[in-house]
């Protein structure tokens, strides 16, 4: 077991969802405040005694120091550093540090949006104008999934059908968890046979765009046992991002999670095989392939092959993306906050039909860009530290 | 040149080259890799020796994709990232095949287009 002086030195103590699916009439900020306040009381704390707040949002400029003040925190440590939707899972990361150094000791995690109600469109810093990729007319984020889909395809022989095994699994899934915006069946054939929007990609191989908001607060490991629920620890973290534009990334088929997965699991002193439910950043189905190669769950260019037979869905050996991901559950523009908010549910045993038979481990891998922000965050019970 | 912080930087130069019908990449004295798009200094090995030389315009499909479209809206249109035999890889537009036929690993061959932003796009080279 390794000794990193941040494994296990922060836990997560609240979680706080609001509005996930449609939320018409709620602004933004709206959304963000109930999630805050959904965790702050899922603590058993008052808002007043958060001193530190991260976060992030699609609309504001200075975020962290919008959302303090909507809150009513005067926050002694705050941060929005905004590297797209692996930010919060980047905060947690942060937030431990901060409390571990002393310059805070309870901190409130969060992003939320109302981009469904307010436009129906991924609104996302890919508006900044490129003149070597905006004449050419990609439809970003989509097409730089969709050219990593298709080199993949290429490279390693992985099928539009493997694909879809992704986003079947998914939206099975997301039919065990009542909160998931999209229910009812969906096959393999409805996926191939679902309109195209930008090949190899149609419609079921992108993730929903919806309203929704999360919160988690997170304190030192010492005041753990001091709230009403079971606190979730931190045991690693990594992030690594390589490009901003697609054009720049060295290998479309290897993303910057093969240097954050070994980071975060140097720091947690575990291996791929040591972990029990997996919480993968899926805006796109061949995101969860990827992330699967590149976290070391399966062999680069194996991805295709690893998720047929429904091997990650439920019933399957690996339990991936249980609250039915980006593809079924929600996906209001930045998704990392929702998969940290499931895994703390699932290593909490609070997942309902959808529960992972005691989970002690769970990985949550944040992707923001276009493949370019990877960051990994491994949690645990009191039984891992 | 390029550390000069007066006068048309990197990004000015290459689309006034294009404007005058020269695609040009930038290439480094030092470690002799080509930077695109343009840069103050070498990505690579940090030098400042970026000299501008004119790209040979011969480039293989690394990937690509269709961007679909309703005709009322101007149709499919092709998408793909082509590398360069300098060895800087851009994204652009294939034409020669239908948007969503364009084989990844196909020799293609540059042309300029002027416009509001000058651009450089690529056809199938066919034998």
């Amino acid at each position: 077991m390794t000794h990193h002086d941040l494994r296990g030195a922060s836990a997560v103590v609240g979680v706080g969802l609001a509005g996930c699916g449609e939320a018409p009439g709620r602004t933004a900020m709206e959304l963000i405040g109930a999630a805050a306040w959904n965790a702050v009381t899922d603590a058993g704390l008052k808002m007043t005694e958060i001193d530190a707040v991260f976060g992030v949002s699609a609309v504001h400029g200075m975020p962290s120091v919008t959302i303090s003040e909507y809150l009513g925190i005067k926050p002694r440590f705050s941060d929005g550093s905004m590297i797209g939707g692996s930010s919060n899972v980047a905060h947690i990361l942060q937030a431990t540090m901060a409390i571990k150094a002393g310059l805070c000791s309870t901190a409130l995690v969060c992003y939320g949006s109302n981009q469904k109600s307010a436009s129906g469109r991924l609104i996302s810093s890919a508006a900044e104008f490129n003149p070597y990729e905006q004449p050419y007319k990609p439809r970003f984020p989509i097409t730089a999934y969709a050219l990593a889909a298709a080199r993949h395809m290429h490279q390693f022989g992985t099928t539009r059908q493997q694909l879809a095994e992704v986003a079947v699994a998914a939206r099975a899934w997301a039919n065990r968890n009542p909160e998931a915006y999209m229910h009812g069946p969906l096959s393999v054939d409805d996926v191939l046979n679902a309109r195209m929007v930008c090949d190899p990609f149609g419609l079921f191989d992108c993730c929903l765009v919806t309203d929704g908001a999360g919160a988690l607060v997170i304190v030192a490991r010492d005041r753990a046992k001091d709230f009403p629920k079971k606190p979730v620890y931190f045991l690693g973290g990594g992030m690594a991002h390589w490009h901003r534009s697609i054009m720049q990334m060295p290998d479309i088929t290897v993303s910057a999670a093969s240097e954050s997965g070994p980071r975060a699991f140097e720091m947690a002193g575990l291996e791929p095989a040591d972990i029990d439910v997996l919480e993968l950043y899926d805006a796109f189905t061949i995101n969860t392939i990827l992330f699967l190669e590149d976290l070391g769950f399966c062999p680069k260019g194996e991805g295709g092959r690893f998720v047929e037979g429904g091997r990650i869905a439920p019933g399957g050996s690996l339990p991936v993306n249980t609250n039915g991901g980006g593809l079924s559950c929600v996906h209001p523009g930045m998704y990392g906050t929702f998969i940290l908010v499931e895994a703390v549910r699932q290593l909490r045993g609070e997942a309902g039909d959808r529960q992972v038979e005691n989970p002690e481990t769970a990985l949550v891998h944040g992707n923001g860009g276009v493949l370019s922000s990877q960051v990994t965050s491994i949690f645990g019970t009191e039984a891992t530290l | 040149m390029t550390l000069e912080d007066r006068g048309p930087g990197p990004d000015a130069v290459y689309r006034e080259e294009l404007l005058a019908g020269r695609f040009t990449i930038q290439t480094c004295a030092d470690c002799g890799l080509a930077s695109f798009p343009p840069r103050v200094f070498c990505r690579h090995c940090g030098s400042d020796a970026l000299t501008r030389v004119e790209a040979s315009g011969h480039g293989v499909v690394y990937s690509t994709s269709a961007v679909r479209n309703r005709p009322d809206k101007g149709g499919d249109h092709n998408v793909s990232l082509v590398d360069l035999a300098e060895g800087v890889r851009m994204l652009t537009r294939v034409d020669g095949a239908a948007p969503t036929e364009v084989p990844i690993g196909a020799r293609v061959k540059a042309r300029i287009v002027t416009g509001d932003v000058p651009h450089v796009v690529f056809d199938l080279v066919t034998e």
